[in-house]
C-alpha cells in the first residue's frame, strides 16, 4: 500500500509516495538512482548495502521504507563534504584498502558508523566492528589500517 | 520440457572460446573498412601507421592468437593531450587498469595522469580471450608497451619534421617535445595529432625503456580506480540504469538435473506492471521494481522432476574414482622402480579436496538493450569477447551486432569467465522490447557457479639414506596439472594427470571451472604436505630440507628470502611452534610462505597469526599493486584452507548464501608481510594468483608443527582438525 514517506537523504529532505514494505536498498538504487549502495546477498549477511540511518550503520537489503520515516539517511554518495571526500574515503583510496571495490561502499559506511559510536577504536574493536562485512578480494588488512588512520583524523 | 540449464560443456565452450579468424580477431587492424569503423568508433585523434613486429610465440600461445600489430588498436591521443588506452583485459580488482596505464605512460613518455583507460568494450578494444591466468601484465603488457613505444618513436619522428631538428636534438617530457637547440620551440603530442588521422611510418624498431630509465613503471602507484570506488561513483553492470528498464527474475530448477514438467504463470500475471515471459526455455517475471519481479516469480507455480541424488560432498571421491579416465605419465625422470629400490623409507598418502565456490560479492549481472538494431550489454564478465560470441550465437546474429561493455567487475577469480546471464538478458530484452537487467541473486550465484572441482591426489614418495628425495610417483585426479610439476631435484619421478582437471565435462554433478590458480591450490597442498612429511621423517628443518633438494635458483631465493623476512630459526617438525612452510611456482612466479598458527585442541579451531610471503615475479610494474594481490591471495586462501567446501545432494546446491558457505572474515586475517624478491632481468610474470597456491600446504604443515597431527583433507575444518588430533597415538583429549 502506498504511503507518504518523508526522510532526509544525504542532507536533503525527501518525500516519496511508495509502498512502505519496499526495501530501502532498491528504492535507493532504482527510484533515486543512488547505485553506490550494493546488493550482495539480500539477507543482511555481507554488508555491501550498508548505509547510515540516524547515526547507525544499517543494512538496507531488508530494511523497509517505513522504517526510515522521519529518519536521517546517509549513503556513500553523501559522505563527501563539498569537494572534500571524507577521511575514511581518502584513507581507503590512499592505502589501497579495496580491490574490486564492490564491498567498499558498505565497508566505508559500516566504518563510518563504527567511528560515530567509537571515535578511537582499537585494532581489535575495528576487527570486531567490521566482522560482519565481507570482502572476497582480501583487502582486510588494509581496510583495518585505513579505518585506524581515518579515526585519528575525524 | 527442459528449462534452460548451463551444462558443463557450454561453460567450457565459452571459457575456451572458439578460435576466431584473423579478421574477427583484429577488428581494429588497419584493413580499410575496419579502420574506418575503428576511427568512427573512437572519434578523431592521431592514427599512426607503423609496422609492429611479431608479438612473440608465447603471446600467441597464451592468447590463442596474436594481439593486433597496429598500435592504434591500443591507444589514441586526443586533441586535449589525453591518452586513451584500449584494453581487452578488464578490471575486476586485480589492478590491471593501473599497471597497464603505467606501462603505456612509461613507454609513451607521458605522465600517468594523462592516461584514460577503456577496458573490455568489444567495439573499442583489441580482441582478447579473457582476463584470467595472471596473463594481463605478462602477455598483454608487452603488447601495450610495444605499442606505446612505437607510438613514441613515430611521434618523435613527426616532431623532428615539424621542428626541423634531428631526433637526438629533441627532448620529450610528458607529451611535450622541446628542441634542445632552441628551447622556445616546442610541439606537443596533442598538436601532432591535430584532430586528424595521421598515417606515418618509420622503418626502425622502437626500443623499450630499460629499468634504469623507468619513471612510472616499477614505482608503487595508487590505484587509478580508487577514487571512483570509495565515492560510490564506480559503475558495475547492475548500476547501469536505463529508462524503462525491467528487472528480470527467472524460474530456476531446484537441482541441476531437474526437469520442468509443468508451469503455471497465471497468478504471477496478475501482479500490476509485471511482464511474464515463458518462451524458449526462459520463464521469467520482469518488473521495473526488482522486488515486484521477485514477488511475481514466487507466484509462478512449477512442477519439477528431480532424479534421486547419487552423490554428495561426503561420497564424491568414491564417485570420482569410478570415473577415473586414467592418465599418461608425464615429466618422467628415471623410473619409479629404480626410485623404489633407492629409497630407504617410503611414504604413501592420499590428499582430498572438495568443490569450492568463487563467491564474488558482485553476483553475475548483465544489463541489456537494443540500440539501432545492435544488442548492447553491460556485463560483469572476465571475457567480453567470448561473451559477445556466445550471445551472438545464442541470438543467431553476427557478432558485429552485439556489443559487450565491461564496466568495473566486482570480483571474478575465474568465476566470471562465463557470463550466461548476458545471454539471458539479451534474449529477454529482445522478447520484451525494453531494456532488461539480469542480476543473479546470491542463491543463483551459488547455483550457477563453475566450482573448483572436487579432486584427490595420491603420492608415493621415498627418501634415500642421506635424506634426499629418491622417489616421487604423483597421481592427480580431476584437479588438473597446474601446480603438479616436479619442484625438486628427484632422480626418479613421474606426474600422472588423470582427467584434464576442471575440464571434465559430464563427470561432475554441476559445472566446474577455473578457480583462482585452478588446480594449483590442491596440487600444492598435496605436494608441499608430502614434502613436509618427508622432512619431518628425515629429522630435517623444513626449509633446509627443501633447499637440500633443489638447485633451482629462483626457488632457493624465495625460500631464503621468506626465511630471512620471518626470522626463521631452523628446527625439525613438529617443533610445537606452529610454523609451516610451503613453496611453489605459478604463472611464471615463484612464491614461498611461512605461516604461524595456533591450534585450539579443544575446539579444533586454527587461528593463523602471521603469514610472511616472498615472491619473485620478475620485473614488477606496480609494487604496491603486486603486494595488494599477494595480500588478497593470502586472505582468500584462508577460505579454501579452513572452511570452503560446497555442500550438495546430486545436482542440488545446498549452500545458498554466506551463512552456511563461510568465506574469510576480518577476525581470520593474520598479520601479513610480503616481500618482493628483486629480479628485474626477468620480464614481468603473473601476480594475481601465485600467492594463493601455498596457503593450504603451509597451513597444514603449521598445524602439524604445532600438534604433530597431519591434515590430508581440504578444507581443514575444526572437525577434521579434531579427527587428526584424535589419530595421534598419545592424544589424550
Amino acid at each position: 500500500m502506498k504511503e507518504t514517506i518523508r526522510f532526509r537523504l544525504n542532507g536533503q529532505p525527501k518525500t516519496l509516495k511508495t509502498d512502505g514494505d519496499r526495501k530501502l536498498l532498491w528504492v535507493l538504487r532504482t527510484d533515486l538512482g543512488l547505485t553506490g549502495t550494493k546488493y550482495g546477498c539480500g539477507e543482511s549477511l555481507c554488508g555491501s548495502c550498508t548505509v547510515i540511518v540516524d547515526g547507525e550503520a544499517v543494512r538496507t537489503c531488508q530494511l523497509p521504507m517505513s522504517a526510515v520515516q522521519g529518519k536521517e539517511v546517509i549513503t556513500i554518495e553523501g559522505l563527501a563534504e563539498g569537494n572534500a571526500i571524507h577521511p575514511l574515503q581518502e584513507e581507503f583510496a590512499n592505502r589501497g584498502a579495496l580491490q574490486c571495490g564492490f564491498c567498499t561502499p558498505g565497508m566505508i559506511m559500516n566504518a563510518y558508523g563504527l567511528l560515530l559510536a567509537n571515535k578511537r577504536p582499537s585494532r581489535g574493536e575495528i576487527v570486531e566492528g567490521m566482522e560482519e562485512n565481507l570482502c572476497r578480494c582480501g583487502a582486510h588488512q588494509r581496510i583495518v589500517e585505513a579505518i585506524e588512520a581515518a579515526s585519528r583524523r575525524v | 520440457m527442459t528449462i534452460r540449464d548451463f551444462s558443463a560443456e557450454e561453460m567450457l565452450r565459452e571459457q575456451m572460446g572458439r578460435l576466431p579468424t584473423t579478421d574477427e580477431a583484429n577488428p581494429s587492424t588497419l584493413g580499410t573498412l575496419d579502420r574506418r569503423q575503428f576511427l568512427k568508433a573512437v572519434g578523431g585523434g592521431i592514427v599512426v601507421l607503423v609496422a609492429m613486429g611479431d608479438p612473440g610465440g608465447s603471446v600467441v600461445e597464451a592468447q590463442g592468437m596474436g594481439y593486433p600489430e597496429d598500435f592504434n588498436a591500443y591507444l589514441r591521443i586526443g586533441k586535449d593531450g589525453r591518452v586513451t588506452v584500449f584494453s581487452g583485459k578488464i578490471e575486476m580488482g586485480q589492478g590491471t587498469m593501473t599497471s597497464l596505464a603505467q606501462m603505456a605512460a612509461e613507454e609513451l613518455g607521458v605522465s600517468l595522469q594523462r592516461i584514460d583507460m577503456i577496458m573490455g568494450d568489444t567495439d573499442l578494444c583489441p580482441y582478447d580471450r579473457g582476463t584470467w591466468g595472471s596473463m594481463s601484465t605478462r602477455f598483454f603488457g608487452p603488447a601495450v608497451r610495444a605499442a606505446a613505444a612505437k607510438a613514441r618513436e613515430v611521434l618523435l619522428d613527426l616532431a623532428s619534421q615539424r621542428l626541423g631538428e634531428p631526433i637526438d636534438r629533441l627532448k620529450l617530457k610528458d607529451g611535450v617535445i622541446t628542441s634542445l637547440t632552441d628551447r622556445s620551440r616546442i610541439v606537443t603530442y596533442a598538436e601532432l595529432a591535430g584532430g586528424e588521422p595521421i598515417a606515418h611510418t618509420i622503418d626502425r624498431e622502437a626500443v623499450l625503456k630499460s629499468v634504469r630509465e623507468f619513471k612510472t613503471m616499477g614505482v608503487p602507484t595508487k590505484r587509478l580506480d580508487a577514487l571512483d570506488k570509495v565515492t560510490g561513483k564506480a559503475k558495475y553492470a547492475g548500476d547501469i540504469q536505463l529508462p524503462g528498464m525491467l528487472h528480470a527474475r527467472q524460474l530456476r530448477p531446484p537441482a541441476h538435473s531437474s526437469e520442468l514438467r509443468s508451469v503455471d504463470t497465471s497468478k504471477a500475471e496478475e501482479v500490476p506492471g509485471v511482464v511474464i515471459v515463458n518462451q524458449d526455455g526462459l520463464v521469467a517475471a520482469l518488473h521495473e521494481d526488482p522486488e515486484q519481479a521477485e514477488l511475481s516469480l514466487g507466484l509462478i507455480e512449477a512442477d519439477w522432476q528431480t532424479p534421486e541424488p547419487h552423490v554428495d560432498e561426503t561420497t564424491i571421491w568414491d564417485y570420482l574414482r569410478s570415473k577415473d579416465p586414467g592418465g599418461e605419465p608425464d615429466d618422467v625422470r628415471g623410473s619409479v622402480e629404480a626410485g623404489a629400490k633407492l629409497s630407504a623409507e617410503r611414504f604413501s598418502h592420499a590428499y582430498h579436496d572438495g568443490y569450492v565456490a568463487h563467491a564474488p560479492i558482485e553476483t553475475h549481472t548483465a544489463t541489456a538493450t537494443v540500440q539501432d538494431g545492435k544488442v548492447t550489454l553491460w556485463v560483469s564478465t572476465q571475457s567480453p569477447f567470448g561473451n559477445q560470441a556466445t550471445v551472438a550465437e545464442a541470438l543467431g546474429i553476427p557478432k558485429a551486432e552485439v556489443r559487450v561493455i565491461t564496466p568495473y567487475v566486482g570480483g571474478g577469480f575465474g568465476g566470471k569467465s562465463t557470463a550466461h546471464q548476458a545471454t539471458e538478458a539479451a534474449r529477454l530484452t529482445r522478447i520484451v522490447g525494453r531494456p532488461v537487467q539480469v542480476a543473479f541473486t546470491r542463491a543463483e550465484e551459488f547455483f550457477y557457479d563453475t566450482f573448483q572441482p572436487a579432486s584427490f591426489i595420491e603420492i608415493d614418495s621415498g627418501l634415500d639414506s642421506e635424506g634426499r628425495i629418491s622417489l616421487w610417483d604423483y597421481h592427480v585426479y580431476f584437479a588438473g596439472d597446474r601446480g603438479a610439476e616436479q619442484l625438486y631435484d628427484v632422480p626418479n619421478s613421474q606426474i600422472v594427470v588423470h582427467s584434464q582437471g576442471w575440464r571434465a565435462p559430464g563427470v561432475h554433478p554441476f559445472a566446474t571451472g577455473a578457480w583462482r590458480a585452478p588446480g594449483a591450490n590442491t596440487n600444492i597442498f598435496a605436494k608441499e604436505s608430502q614434502i613436509d612429511v618427508m622432512a619431518a621423517a628425515a629429522g630435517a628443518d623444513p626449509i633446509e630440507f627443501r633447499l637440500r633438494n633443489t638447485k633451482d635458483k629462483r626457488l632457493r631465493s624465495v625460500l631464503e628470502a621468506v626465511a630471512e623476512a620471518y626470522g626463521w630459526e631452523p628446527q625439525s617438525a613438529p617443533s610445537g611452534r606452529g610454523l609451516g612452510v610451503a613453496c611453489g611456482i605459478d604463472a611464471g612466479t615463484y612464491v614461498a610462505h611461512i605461516v604461524e598458527v595456533v591450534v585450539d585442541r579443544t575446539t579444533g579451531k586454527v587461528q593463523v597469526k602471521r603469514v610472511v610471503c616472498a615472491q619473485d615475479m620478475g620485473l614488477v610494474v606496480n609494487p604496491d599493486g603486486a603486494k595488494m594481490q599477494m595480500e588478497g591471495c593470502i586472505t582468500m586462501g584462508l577460505g579454501y584452507a579452513f572452511s570452503e567446501n560446497l555442500r550438495f545432494r546430486g545436482g542440488e546446491i545446498l549452500d545458498k548464501n554466506f551463512d552456511t558457505y563461510e568465506i574469510p572474515r576480518f577476525s581470520w586475517v593474520p598479520k601479513i608481510e610480503t616481500v618482493l624478491v628483486s629480479n628485474d632481468e626477468l620480464d614481468p610474470q603473473g601476480g594475481g594468483e601465485p600467492a594463493i597456491v601455498c596457503m593450504g600446504g603451509a597451513i597444514a604443515n603449521a598445524i602439524h608443527d604445532a600438534t604433530g597431527a597431519r591434515l590430508f583433507h581440504l578444507p581443514m575444518t575444526p572437525k577434521r582438525v579434531l579427527e587428526a588430533l584424535a589419530r595421534l597415538p598419545d592424544f589424550d583429549g
